[in-house]
């Protein structure tokens, strides 16, 4: 940890990106994502609300979630307008 | 050039601002300070500024729109007044604390409740430890000048820290005086070009501003923080040995009026001491030996520097025009006893609370207090150690 005579005017963070260092995954404490992959059409709107950096996305397509940053808030399952009625995204109870 | 007028307070400041163009303007009108603004979007629709004004529909607004153009990278003003700065409340701590150069002007004017639209200097004190710089002005030549200033002073890199110019709400903002404005080439030049310090608009360069920081670090920051206010006094005193070789005219933390072979003294802060410095020199021309200091640099509180200035005295009153309800005395007269205290021999302090709410600073206010100092000056007696003047029993 670094001390008082380090600290950046404002505690303005200058580096870009820092928030992937902080693995909020360990946040989650009972509900889990799961992606359901043939009731997705690719919206993109999970990745555009979680809060955190869960939901990957590779060359405009939705990758699967990475659980070291997902803290299982359910926002995308929420948002999640899935094919025809069927959500891709359900949340599931998780035993850790 | 100099130009000598005959203007307002919140006409020489609003010149002032005019002067300095800042590149944002986020401001709600309040009483007294509205004039001010309504003057400066004048010169915004009349085109002589290029200042992008926003008009917001509160003062929290204002002052979050102004954070948000600070942290983009812009030169910032805004001008408020009491329930106006109040409301600025929580964004005051936010803009000291991302270390946002942002210049406001504020019109002293009474807290509610009662409501009461005229001055005392409760609103300004009531924000006196948000981490805001403060520079207080007795006229409105001084308000002119230190708004000038306080440009400098918030923008130098040692510093990087929010200023508010205080001076009395109708007794200076709206009296016509008579005023030396600065030519405009002058000021721009003074001022200089504007320099950001972590602009967000540099979008190459992505930045965080008010990241979520919790107990392993939160002391650090703080600590840092309070570092850069012992930068403040003496980028002050450069700023005003500078403008004093542009406007000639002289500034320092705080003025000393016929103080050096002084044995009692008063603390008085604005207009009032206009008022006081009258009455000074009536005893002086008895043969009384009496001064005067009047702080100008409030925040941070330059607490050496006075302590040198007035520990000599014998007797000292300090005068307040709000109170700390609740506390023990006046928000000045506890700053000014603090600077005493270390010292073995001091004089004693007295405190009087006057012209709340616009209530009117007498001459025989002023005297009634220096023959009570020259009684406690020659006998050590104190009848009071604090009390309201100027009220009906
Ligand atoms: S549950 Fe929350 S944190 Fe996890 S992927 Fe969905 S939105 Fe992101
Ligand atoms: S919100 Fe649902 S449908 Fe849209 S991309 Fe994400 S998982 Fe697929």
């Amino acid at each position: 940890m670094i001390g008082w005579k380090q600290i950046p005017p404002g505690m303005v963070i200058l580096e870009a990106g820092s928030a992937l260092k902080i693995k909020t995954g360990s946040w989650r404490a009972a509900y889990k994502p799961r992606w359901i992959e043939e009731n997705c059409i690719q919206c993109l709107l999970c990745w555009l609300y979680c809060p955190d950096n869960a939901v990957k996305v590779e060359d405009g397509k939705r990758q699967d979630f990475d659980y070291e940053y997902c803290k299982g808030c359910g926002l995308c399952a929420l948002e999640c307008p899935g094919k025809k009625g069927n959500k891709a995204i359900v949340m599931e109870e998780e035993v850790r | 050039m100099t130009q000598i007028v005959a203007a307002t307070g919140n006409e020489a400041v609003a010149n002032a601002l005019r002067q300095v163009e800042p590149d944002v303007c986020a401001a709600y009108p309040i009483t007294p300070q509205t004039e001010l603004m309504q003057r400066f979007s004048s010169f915004v629709s009349d085109g002589k500024v290029k200042t992008e004004l926003i008009l917001v529909e509160s003062e929290h607004s204002a002052l979050s729109a102004c954070i948000g153009a600070a942290a983009a990278g812009g030169r910032v003003a805004t001008a408020t007044s009491s329930q106006g700065l109040a409301l600025m409340w929580e964004m005051l701590y936010i803009a000291s604390g991302f270390r946002l150069p942002i210049v406001m002007a504020v019109v002293n004017r009474a807290l509610s409740s009662p409501i009461n639209i005229h001055c005392d200097h409760s609103d300004a004190m009531g924000a006196r430890d948000s981490g805001w710089i403060q520079l207080w002005s007795e006229n409105a030549q001084e308000a002119y000048d230190n708004t000038i200033q306080a440009f400098r002073v918030a923008e130098h890199m040692d510093i990087r820290l929010p200023v508010m110019i205080c001076y009395d709400g109708f007794i200076i903002s709206h009296s016509i005086e008579r005023i030396e404005y600065l030519d405009d080439d002058v000021v721009k030049n003074f001022v200089g070009e504007y320099k950001p310090l972590y602009p967000l608009l540099d979008v190459d360069n992505p930045k965080s501003y008010g990241p979520l920081i919790l107990p392993d670090l939160y002391m650090e920051v703080r600590r840092a923080h309070a570092e850069v206010y012992k930068n403040v006094a003496k980028v002050v005193l450069e700023v005003a040995e500078e403008f004093k070789k542009t406007s000639g005219r002289s500034y320092g933390l705080f003025e000393s009026y016929r103080l050096d072979d002084a044995e009692i003294g008063i603390v008085i802060l604005n207009s009032a001491a206009g008022t006081t410095k009258d009455v000074i020199d009536e005893y002086r021309d008895k043969g009384v030996k009496i001064g005067l200091l009047k702080p100008r640099l409030f925040r941070p509180f330059p607490y050496e520097e006075i302590g040198k200035a007035l520990k000599h005295l014998k007797a000292v009153c300090v005068f307040d025009r709000a109170d700390a309800f609740g506390g023990s005395f006046g928000p000045l007269y506890l700053d000014i006893a603090t600077s005493l205290y270390h010292y073995r021999k001091k004089p004693v302090l007295i405190n009087k609370i006057y012209g709340l709410g616009g209530r009117d600073y007498m001459p025989e206010h002023a005297e009634a207090v220096i023959e009570e100092l020259i009684k406690i000056a020659k006998t050590g007696r104190v009848r009071s150690y604090k009390e309201y003047i100027g009220v009906r029993e």
